[in-house]
C-alpha cells in the first residue's frame, strides 16, 4: 500500500501549509469529507477480494486517524495563534487616564479634629457636642468667670441682643455633659467657637477640641501624661513639652502647653488645668470626692503645625488649589 | 505690663541675666512677651551743649550749630531738628560713632557745610520712638558724660503678659516680690518715706458709703514751683514703663502706680469746691472727663463729687475740671482703695481702658494707700518745693478685705498635684509668697497678705505651691481608670461614613463662617434671620446662616473666578433657625456642583453637570440608612432655587431636605454665571438608619418583562413606577426606568416610558401566566391612573 502512505504524507504537507482556520478545514474536506480522498477510498473497499478487505481497511482507518491527529494539532496551533493575534489586537493603551470621577477629599481642619478623636476615643474618651449659641450661664458663670470677671475682656464675645452669645470656647460642654451625666467622666468635645478678632493670626471662627476627666483620683500628674502622649501621639514623634503656669478662671492650677518646635523655639499649642471646684459645683458635682482636668486645644493650630500649613487664613478661604493638598 | 530691668533690680537683684530672668518670670506665670534691649550698642555718644544756632547757608529746613562737650574748640553740626535751640543740651554722636542701627558717623559736607558729628533724636539712638527732634535733656546735665552712664543704660525693657488674676503684680514691687519668691532672692524695701507736715492745711473728704471706699488716704501739697521738670531718671523710668512724662505731679503719680501698684489721682487744690465725697452717679449726670470726653453716667458708677457735681470717675479717670496744669501751684492727692466689685467693668461699659481702672478692677493692696501717698509726696517736694499737710488716712476697717486663714490640707494637696512635695518645701513657698503659714493636723493654715485677691480657697494654695515649686518638677503618671465597654448604637449617624461618601464621589470639603451677610441669608431662606449679631466683624457676617449654601456659594465664586472649571464642594455644619428666645440648631450636610459632571476626559462626552448627577449623589449617600426606609423625591419649590428644578427629600413622609439648581438670578447676585445645583440634607434626620432585618433569598428564577407606554408628559415617573408595583405587589420586586423617550413617533405634550419589572415567586417556580396576569394588572392600572397607551 505505498499509495496509503504517499497520501498521508500529501496530507500532512497540505494540512502544514494551511494558512489559516478555513484552508485546514478544505484540507479536512478533500481527505475526510464525503467525497475526500479517503473517504472514496473506504468506499472502495467493497471492490476487493474478501481476504485483503480487513488488512486494507486497517490501513485505511490509519490513515484517516492519522491526519485527524494532523488536522487537529494544526487547528489547535491556528486557534491559540489566532487568539495571540485577537490579544494583541486587543490590547489598550495603560497609560491612558482612568474614566469617570475623580476623587474629593477632607479639610485639613477637619482632618487633623478627625485625627485628634480618633487618639482620645482609642482611649476610651466619649464625644459630645454642645449649642454654639450659647447663653451667659454656660459659657462664663458656671465657668467661674461671673459678670465684670476681667477674663471676659480677653474673651472677644460675639453677642445676640439679650445677652445671648456665640461661645467663645467648646467649655460650656463641660457644665453641659456633668450636669447631664456626673462623674465619672471622659469626653471630648469637638466644635466651632468664635471670637470677634479678625487679622493675620485670628479668624472670627475657629475650632476647638475640649477635653475633660472628672474621676476620684485624677491629678495634674495625669493631665502632664495625658497632653504629652497626645502631643507625641498626634504629631507621631517625641515631643518635648512644657507647661507653664497660666490663668483660666475655670481650671485651678492652669497651664499653658509648648512644644519645642525646630531649633529651640517654643510653641503654644493649648491651655489646660485641673477643673476648679467651684465648676465642679456648678455642674453638681462633688469637689471632695472628685477631682478632674480638663484641656482645651486649637484645632487649626494643631493642623498647621502638623501639615506646615503658614497662614491661618488659607483655611477659611476654600481655594481648591489649597484643599486638593489634603486629599 | 512694661518695666526696666534696673529698676526692678533696685528691688531684688537674683544671680540670673535677663535671659534667664525671663525665662523663670515666664516658667512662674509670667509670660514674657518681649525683652527689647536698650543702649547696648549706644558707645561714644555723649552730652553735649548747643552754644549756637545760626541758618543753614544753603537750606531753610538746616541750621548751623556751634556745640561743645566741654573739652577742646567747639564744633559745628548741622542739624535739622525743629527744637534746636542755644542753651539746649543734647546727645551729641562724633564722627566715628557707630548709632545702635549700625549705621557709622562720618565727618561729611551736608550741603555744603561740613558737620562734625550728629545731634541725635530719640528714635536715633535706639531710646524709643520719638523722632520729632533731639532729645532736649535736663539743663544740668552735666556736658562730656557718656550718654549711656546718664540715663543708666544699657537696661532692658520687659513686656510681661499678666494674668488677669494677679492685679498685684502691676508694679515693680509686685514683680519683685515674685521674683523673690521663685528665686530665693530677698527684696529690698526701699526706706518707707515719712514726710513730716509742714503746713496744717488738710481737705474735707466724706466717705457716704465706707463699703464703696474703706480707704482714702490724701495730703494737701502747698506752694510747688510750677517751672519745675522731673528729672531724667524719672521721665526714664516712665519711657521704658511706656508712659511719656507729662507734667511733675502727674509724673510722680504715674511714677508711684508704676512702683507700689497704688493708682494716685492728683486734684488742683484751688480748682476744688468744697469737701470731695464719693458716691454712685445719680440719674441723668455727667461728667467731663480729664481726656475732655463727657460721658453719661450710669448710676451704678461710683463718682468722685465736690460741690460742683461729679469731677471724676472712681478708680477709672480723673475729671477735667479740677485737673492739675502748668498754673497748678496747690496739689491734693488722693490715694483710695476702691474694692474690685464696685469698680470691676464700669470702665469697660464706657468704653475707657486706663491704667487706673486695670488695676483697681484686679485689686490694689488695700494696706497701700498711705504708704503711696507718702511716697508721692517725698517725690514731688524732691522735684517741684512745696509745703506738705498731715496726712489724711481714713479706714473702715469693717469694709476693708479681711485676711482669713485659709487651710491647705496635706493629702488634698497630694492629690491634685499627683505629686510628692515635702513639707518644708511647701512652707518656704508659701512663706515666700508672703502667706502667714501655720502648721494643724492635716497640714496647714495660712493667711495670704492684703495683696493677694486671687487666693481664697485651698485650691488657690495649691497653685501657688505648684506654680513655685515648678510645674516641670510634678511627675507624668498615667491615670487609671476602669474602662467597661459602653453601648454602640448601630443607628446612629455615622457622619464620617457621610464624609467618605462624598469623597469617593469627587466632593471636597469646605469650612465656611456661620454667619453671613443678613441680605444674602434672606435670598437663600426666604425670610430674615432673628440670629443678629449685635458685634458683627462686618455687615457681611451679621447674621446666623439658615443655611450653608449662601457660603458655600460665595466660594464656589472665589475659585470659578480662579479659574477652577469644575468645582464640587462638601460641608458638614450647622445652620441657624428660631428665635434668640429659642435657636435652633441643625447639622446639615451640604453639597455643591459646578461645571462638568465628570473631569475632563478622553473617554468621556464632556457635559454639564446636572440635576441628575446631583441626584444620584444623594442616592448613594441615602442608600447608607437601609432598606427599611422609603426615599422619595418630590417635585417642590424653593426661594433659592430654579422652579421646575427642584425636589424635596422625603423619607417615610418626612422632608428631610432639598436638592436643585440655584436660581440664575441668584447665581448672579453672588458672581457666578453658571449652572449651580445644591442638596441640603438635615443629618439627623437623615441618616439615623435601621439595623438590617435579614429575609430569606428567593430560590425561584425570576422573570422579566418589559413595557413602554405613552403618557402626558407631566405624569411623574415615580408615579409610573409606583403604581406599577403595586399592581402585584407579592410579585413584582421591582420596577426600573430603562429608557424615557420624546420625539417623532410620539405626541407633543407626551412621552414614552419604558419601565423593566422583575418577577418572583419566592415559594415556587413563576409561570408565565402568572407572570402575564400580573403585567395586564401594571397595564390596566396605568391606563387607569394616567391614561397611559402601551406602546408596542
Amino acid at each position: 500500500m505505498q499509495a496509503m502512505s504517499e497520501l498521508v504524507r500529501l496530507a500532512q504537507s497540505e494540512i502544514d501549509s494551511a494558512a489559516d482556520l478555513n484552508a485546514l478545514d478544505a484540507v479536512r474536506v478533500s481527505y475526510l469529507g464525503k467525497k475526500g480522498a479517503l473517504t472514496v477510498r473506504l468506499k472502495e473497499l467493497s471492490q476487493l477480494p474478501a481476504d485483503e478487505r480487513p488488512a486494507a481497511g486497517q490501513e485505511i482507518n490509519r490513515a484517516k486517524q492519522e491526519i485527524q491527529q494532523c488536522i487537529g494539532a494544526k487547528r489547535e496551533a491556528l486557534e491559540s495563534e489566532a487568539l495571540a493575534r485577537k490579544l494583541v489586537d486587543d490590547a489598550v493603551d495603560v497609560t491612558l487616564p482612568g474614566r469617570g470621577y475623580g476623587l474629593g477629599g477632607r479639610h485639613p481642619v477637619s482632618r487633623a479634629m478627625s485625627r485628634i478623636e480618633k487618639i482620645f476615643c482609642n482611649a476610651g474618651f466619649g464625644v459630645r457636642y454642645g449649642p454654639e449659641i450659647e447663653d451667659d450661664f454656660h459659657n462664663f458663670t458656671a465657668l467661674n468667670i461671673p459678670e465684670n470677671h476681667p477674663a471676659r475682656a480677653e474673651h472677644d464675645t460675639f453677642y445676640f441682643p439679650g445677652g445671648m452669645l456665640l461661645r467663645t470656647h467648646t467649655s460650656p460642654v463641660q457644665i453641659r455633659s456633668m450636669v447631664e451625666e456626673g462623674a465619672p467622666i471622659r469626653i471630648i468635645v469637638p466644635g466651632r467657637v468664635y471670637r470677634c478678632d479678625s487679622d493675620q493670626t485670628h479668624t472670627p471662627m475657629f475650632h476647638q477640641v475640649e477635653g475633660l476627666v472628672v474621676d476620684r483620683n485624677i491629678s495634674f500628674a495625669n493631665l502632664k501624661a495625658v497632653l504629652h502622649q497626645f502631643v507625641e501621639s498626634f504629631f507621631e514623634r517625641d515631643a518635648e513639652l512644657r507647661f507653664r503656669p497660666s490663668y483660666f478662671p475655670f481650671t485651678e492650677p492652669s497651664a499653658e502647653v509648648d512644644v519645642l518646635w525646630g531649633k529651640g523655639k517654643w510653641l503654644e499649642i493649648l491651655g489646660c488645668g485641673m477643673v476648679h471646684p467651684n465648676v465642679l459645683s456648678n455642674a453638681g458635682v462633688d469637689p471632695e470626692e472628685f477631682t478632674g482636668y480638663a484641656f482645651g486645644m486649637g484645632v487649626e493650630r494643631l493642623a498647621m503645625l502638623r501639615y506646615g500649613v503658614n497662614d491661618l487664613r488659607t483655611f477659611f478661604d476654600n481655594d481648591l488649589r489649597f484643599l486638593r493638598q489634603f486629599h | 505690663m512694661k518695666f526696666a530691668e534696673n529698676w526692678l533690680r533696685e528691688w531684688v537683684d537674683p544671680k540670673l541675666d535677663a535671659a534667664e530672668l525671663g525665662h523663670q518670670l515666664t516658667m512662674a506665670g509670667h509670660e514674657v512677651n518681649s525683652v527689647e534691649s536698650e543702649g547696648k550698642k549706644l558707645i561714644g555718644v555723649v552730652i553735649a551743649e548747643v552754644i549756637a544756632v545760626n541758618p543753614h547757608p544753603n537750606a531753610d529746613r538746616l541750621t548751623v550749630c556751634q556745640v561743645t562737650t566741654g573739652e577742646g574748640e567747639p564744633v559745628e553740626v548741622v542739624c535739622g531738628a525743629p527744637n534746636v535751640v542755644a542753651g539746649m543740651k543734647s546727645p551729641l554722636a562724633a564722627p566715628g560713632v557707630r548709632l545702635p542701627d549700625g549705621t557709622k558717623l562720618s565727618r561729611s559736607k551736608i550741603r555744603g557745610v561740613e558737620s562734625n558729628g550728629m545731634l541725635c533724636s530719640a528714635i536715633e539712638l535706639g531710646l524709643g520712638d520719638e523722632a520729632d527732634g533731639i532729645i532736649a535733656l535736663p539743663d544740668d546735665a552735666p556736658i562730656g558724660l557718656d550718654l549711656s552712664e546718664y540715663l543708666e543704660l544699657p537696661d532692658n525693657i520687659f513686656d510681661l503678659d499678666l494674668t488677669p488674676n494677679r492685679g498685684d503684680c502691676f508694679c515693680v514691687l509686685g514683680i519683685a516680690r515674685d521674683v523673690a519668691a521663685i528665686t530665693g532672692a530677698t527684696v529690698t524695701m526701699p526706706e518707707l518715706p515719712q514726710v513730716s507736715a509742714t503746713i496744717e492745711d488738710s481737705h474735707p473728704v466724706e466717705v457716704e458709703d465706707p463699703s464703696a471706699c474703706p480707704r482714702f488716704a490724701g495730703r494737701i501739697i502747698r506752694n510747688i514751683d510750677p517751672d519745675a521738670r522731673s528729672p531724667i531718671w524719672m521721665t526714664e523710668r516712665l519711657r521704658r514703663s511706656g508712659l511719656r512724662a507729662i507734667h511733675p505731679v502727674v509724673d510722680v503719680t504715674n511714677y508711684v502706680m508704676l512702683e507700689l501698684g497704688q493708682p494716685l489721682h492728683a486734684y488742683d487744690l484751688a480748682l476744688l469746691k468744697g469737701a470731695i465725697r464719693p458716691r454712685l452717679a445719680r440719674k441723668g449726670e455727667t461728667v467731663m472727663l480729664l481726656d475732655e470726653r463727657e460721658v453719661d453716667l450710669a448710676e451704678d458708677t461710683l463718682l468722685i463729687t465736690d460741690d460742683s457735681g461729679p469731677i471724676g470717675l472712681a478708680g477709672i479717670m480723673g475729671g477735667l475740671s479740677t485737673a492739675v496744669s502748668e498754673a497748678t501751684k496747690d496739689v491734693f492727692f488722693e490715694a483710695a482703695f476702691w474694692p474690685p466689685s464696685v469698680v470691676a467693668g464700669r470702665a469697660r461699659s464706657y468704653g475707657l481702658h486706663t491704667d487706673a481702672s486695670l488695676r483697681f478692677e484686679r485689686g490694689v493692696d488695700p494696706a497701700g494707700q498711705a504708704r503711696a501717698v507718702e511716697r508721692a509726696t517725698e517725690l514731688l517736694i524732691g522735684i517741684s518745693g512745696g509745703d506738705a499737710g498731715p496726712l489724711m488716712d481714713l479706714i473702715d476697717d469693717e469694709h476693708l478685705p479681711a485676711a482669713r486663714p485659709i487651710s491647705l490640707r496635706k493629702s488634698r494637696l497630694k492629690k491634685v498635684l499627683g505629686a510628692e512635695i515635702k513639707d518644708d518645701r511647701v512652707v518656704e513657698i508659701l512663706t515666700d509668697l508672703g502667706l502667714d503659714v501655720q502648721q494643724n493636723a492635716d497640714g496647714w493654715a495660712a493667711v495670704p497678705p492684703s495683696f493677694r485677691f486671687d487666693l481664697l480657697i485651698e485650691d488657690d494654695l495649691i497653685e501657688e505651691v505648684a506654680r513655685i515649686y515648678g510645674y516641670d518638677l510634678i511627675p507624668e503618671t498615667t491615670a487609671t481608670a476602669e474602662l467597661p465597654l459602653g453601648p454602640v448604637i448601630e443607628t446612629e449617624i455615622d457622619l464620617e461614613q457621610v464624609m467618605a461618601t462624598l469623597i469617593a464621589r469627587d466632593y471636597q470639603e469646605i469650612i465656611t463662617y456661620s454667619f453671613i451677610g443678613a441680605e444674602t441669608n434672606n435670598r437663600f431662606t426666604g425670610k430674615d434671620s432673628e440670629l443678629v449679631l449685635s458685634n458683627p466683624i462686618s455687615s457681611e457676617m451679621s447674621v446666623m446662616r439658615g443655611s450653608l449654601w449662601p457660603g458655600m456659594v460665595a466660594v464656589a465664586a472665589a475659585n470659578v473666578a480662579r479659574q477652577q472649571e469644575r468645582v464640587r464642594f462638601f460641608e458638614i455644619g450647622k445652620s441657624f433657625h428660631g428665635s434668640l428666645g429659642k435657636p435652633v440648631e441643625v447639622v446639615r450636610v451640604a453639597g455643591l456642583a459646578v461645571g462638568s459632571a465628570v473631569p475632563e476626559q478622553w473617554g468621556r462626552r464632556a457635559q454639564g453637570v446636572d440635576f441628575f448627577d446631583i441626584k444620584s449623589d444623594l442616592e448613594a449617600l441615602l442608600a447608607m440608612v437601609g432598606t427599611e426606609t422609603r426615599i422619595d423625591y418630590e417635585a417642590a419649590s424653593h426661594p433659592a432655587l430654579q422652579s421646575g428644578q427642584v425636589a424635596n427629600i422625603v423619607r417615610d413622609g418626612q422632608t428631610i431636605g432639598v436638592l436643585g439648581k440655584l436660581h440664575p438670578a441668584i447665581a448672579q447676585t453672588m458672581d457666578l454665571n453658571k449652572d449651580v445645583f445644591l442638596f441640603e440634607l438635615d443629618a439627623a434626620l437623615a441618616f439615623a438608619s435601621n439595623v438590617p432585618k435579614s429575609f430569606a433569598v428567593s430560590k425561584f428564577p425570576a422573570i422579566r418583562r418589559d413595557i413602554a407606554v405613552v403618557v402626558d408628559d407631566k405624569v411623574a415617573a415615580a408615579d409610573l413606577v409606583r403604581v406599577a408595583a403595586s399592581s402585584a405587589p407579592d410579585l413584582i420586586q421591582s420596577v426600573t426606568i430603562f429608557d424615557v423617550y420624546q420625539g417623532p413617533g410620539i405626541e407633543v405634550g407626551r412621552k414614552s416610558v419604558a419601565l423593566g419589572l422583575i418577577l418572583q415567586e419566592t415559594s415556587r417556580t413563576l409561570t408565565d401566566e402568572d407572570a402575564d396576569a400580573a403585567m395586564d394588572a401594571a397595564v390596566r392600572n396605568l391606563e387607569r391612573e394616567f391614561a397611559a397607551e402601551l406602546r408596542d
